[in-house]
């Protein structure tokens, strides 16, 4: 009976048809990829192009029209006092969270891979993914409050005895601010809690990968244990690290909410694009506005790259 | 140098390790000598990897103590101590070239660069991969990083080298020919190699003596022919080789006496039925009568399985020659052995 069965099933027309692609396999892998290649080409690159294209478009102040004649006038407003600063504060303060982030992420994540037991990491995996299940400007508006003067965080330094230091910390240049939610100390505290999983993450699967024999096999050759982090484990973990970082870094330069709701509401270049394309409707200018993060991007990769980042993938 | 003392290189003083309830090494004593190539012997379980490991201070035992050279080795790292191991999956740093691998020892103890680099060639050379030095490690087969963790451990002129059952990743050809390397390479350096495997003819070839590990214990530790011929267990009379165990109401059926005991097949001859026992051995052979069950077919010998008349079986090793008598499944044999190649076991 078994065997009637099988050869009724290769004969019908869905067993020719299974055949018919095992024996195609380069076919088969074809018609897998068009769909998602027509989307990554199209969508996902096509407008991207079609940015690029933009940027170099200008919009005519009299008529609110866009003029389609190629001009680099976009790019070199860029580099106006005003825009200029609204680049250098957006990236300044990508470098500063990508930074703390790893230096939050990497004992975390070390634990997680080298002696977290298989309920502990299950635990400590969940503990990293839940504030991602909820709501994005839940989460934010919540920092909102806990930074603010009134919130918990001021409120604990006061019972501390230590609200005057918090008040000197943010007397301090740069971070200067009334409140840790009008300051830039919390637009970074809040942008390191929400990007800091993405660093957890692939830095807790880069050292996963270390077997522990590189580890016994450094200490074997006579390294104590700080020259076998420095020399064995960190390299190996710098490809974690910097997709880590690729994460952190990105998401930091094109975040638009965050610097709105909380800080010293100096504009960042996410909020720079809101405003040509939406309240003044420039829409090159905010083309150009949004290639800076590329730009960035592409720079902040071939430096990690020339750094060797990517060496032991 | 000249006292008995130093020509010990390793000494286990009743060492145990035990995890909880489980006793992976229990109550161990041995010495090894300085210069000796030891091997120790067991199945995956039986603490002989363990044992390497408390030698090589990745785990510390739980009992008793264990001194390198002298030296006792209580409390001190790995990183303080005069071995050096090959692992048994290699543990080559990927991000570094296979020059820097072998000379990352001598980096961590910040000899000079210069002297550095030509310490690690040399120890290439000595492996045959000289001019390998600026691949990495993932540009090597598995023959080639063996060979790159042995001159990595070996650069560092260690009084002990441990190795990690280092052949197992590799077919059986290459490992036949790192066997005759390695026994070479250890004649030339002259350091004490201690070798953990679970290949008993791995062992046997390469050795001056073997210890026969058991459920965390030593069975028995004797130089390859020895264990071979005179095994003091069941246990290692089974494991080392092959055996034909005799117990019980069979032995004495066998023997004449009771108590356990074992014959090798290749010691057990085989004569057409009806035929008798050659008469010049007659006055001190054991024989006996049986049917061949099957033949299996082993290219230079072939193995027999032979029922005896009065119920058990005998495994009988036969060389495939012209001259020599062979029989065929279902033939009725005589089978007989001389009663020296007879081995007994105590207890």
């Amino acid at each position: 009976m078994a065997s009637l069965t099988e050869t009724t099933r290769s004969s019908s027309s869905l067993g020719r048809l299974s055949t018919y692609f095992y024996t195609r396999p380069s076919l088969l892998l074809l018609l897998l990829l068009v769909p998602p290649l027509l989307w990554l080409g199209i969508i996902y690159l096509g407008s991207l192009f079609s940015l690029l294209l933009q940027s170099f478009f200008q919009l005519d102040d009299f008529t609110g029209q866009v003029i389609m004649q190629p001009t680099i006038d976009n790019y070199l407003r860029l580099f106006s006092t005003t825009n200029l600063s609204i680049i250098l504060r957006t990236a300044g303060m990508a470098a500063i969270v990508t930074v703390i982030s790893a230096l939050i992420a990497f004992p975390l994540a070390y634990y997680m891979a080298r002696y977290a037991g298989s309920r502990m990491k299950a635990l400590f995996y969940v503990a990293v993914m839940l504030p991602l299940w909820s709501n994005y400007l839940v989460r934010v508006y919540a920092w909102k409050l806990i930074l603010a003067k009134e919130g918990a965080i001021h409120w604990i330094f006061n019972q501390l005895g230590l609200g005057g230091f918090l008040d000197w910390i943010l007397s301090l240049p740069v971070i200067e601010g009334s409140s840790l939610s009008t300051s830039y100390l919390g637009t970074m505290i809040t942008f390191v809690y929400i990007w800091l999983p993405y660093m957890i993450l692939p830095v807790q699967a880069a050292l996963e990968r270390v077997p522990r024999s590189l580890i016994e096999a450094s200490s074997d050759l006579g390294a104590k244990p700080g020259e076998t982090f420095r020399k064995v484990i960190l390299p190996l973990a710098i490809p974690g690290v910097a997709a880590g970082s690729i994460f952190t870094f990105s998401l930091t330069l094109g975040d638009y909410i965050i610097p709105q709701l909380i800080g010293s509401s100096r504009p960042f270049i996410g909020q720079a694009v809101y405003q040509f394309q939406g309240t003044s409707g420039d829409i090159p200018m905010a083309a150009a506005f949004a290639m800076v993060p590329i730009a960035i991007m592409a720079v902040y990769l071939a430096i990690a790259k020339r750094l060797g980042a990517f060496d032991a993938l | 140098m000249s006292s008995a003392k130093s020509s010990i290189a390793v000494t286990f003083q009743s060492v145990s390790r035990h995890y909880g309830a489980v006793k992976a090494v229990d109550n161990v004593s041995f010495e090894i000598l300085d210069g000796e190539f030891f091997a120790m012997l067991g199945p995956s379980g039986s603490g002989k990897t363990t044992c390497l490991r408390l030698i090589a201070g990745f785990e510390q035992p739980t009992g008793g103590s264990i001194s390198v050279h002298g030296k006792s080795m209580v409390g001190v790292p790995p990183y303080d101590r005069d071995v050096n191991t090959v692992f048994q999956d290699y543990a080559l740093f990927p991000h570094m070239t296979v020059a820097e691998n072998v000379a990352y020892g001598l980096m961590i103890k910040k000899v000079a660069s210069a002297d550095r680099k030509r310490r690690a060639e040399e120890a290439l050379e000595m492996v045959a991969l000289a001019g390998f030095g600026n691949r990495k490690p993932s540009q090597l087969s598995g023959g080639q990083r063996q060979r790159v963790a042995l001159a990595r451990a070996l650069v560092n002129r260690p009084s002990v080298l441990l190795l990690d059952e280092p052949l197992g990743a590799l077919d059986l050809k290459l490992r036949e020919q790192m066997q005759v390397e390695l026994k070479a390479i250890q004649r030339q350096v002259g350091i004490t190699f201690i070798y953990v495997t679970h290949d008993q003819g791995e062992a046997l070839s390469m050795s001056d003596r073997i210890a026969v590990f058991n459920q965390g214990r030593i069975e028995q530790m004797a130089p390859p022919s020895e264990l071979y011929e005179r095994p003091q267990t069941a246990f290692v009379a089974g494991f080392v080789g092959v055996s034909n165990l005799l117990n019980g109401e069979l032995a004495t059926r066998l023997t004449g006496q009771p108590g356990a005991c074992s014959i090798r097949p290749e010691k057990i001859h085989v004569e057409p039925a009806g035929n008798a026992v050659p008469p010049r051995h007659a006055d001190r052979a054991m024989s006996a009568t049986g049917m061949v069950k099957s033949v299996l077919y082993l290219g230079a010998g072939s193995r027999y399985d032979v029922a005896l008349a009065g119920g058990g079986d005998l495994t009988v090793m036969l060389q495939n020659r012209d001259s020599s008598y062979l029989p065929n499944q279902g033939e009725s044999v005589l089978l007989w052995w001389n009663a020296k190649d007879l081995m007994r076991f105590q207890g």
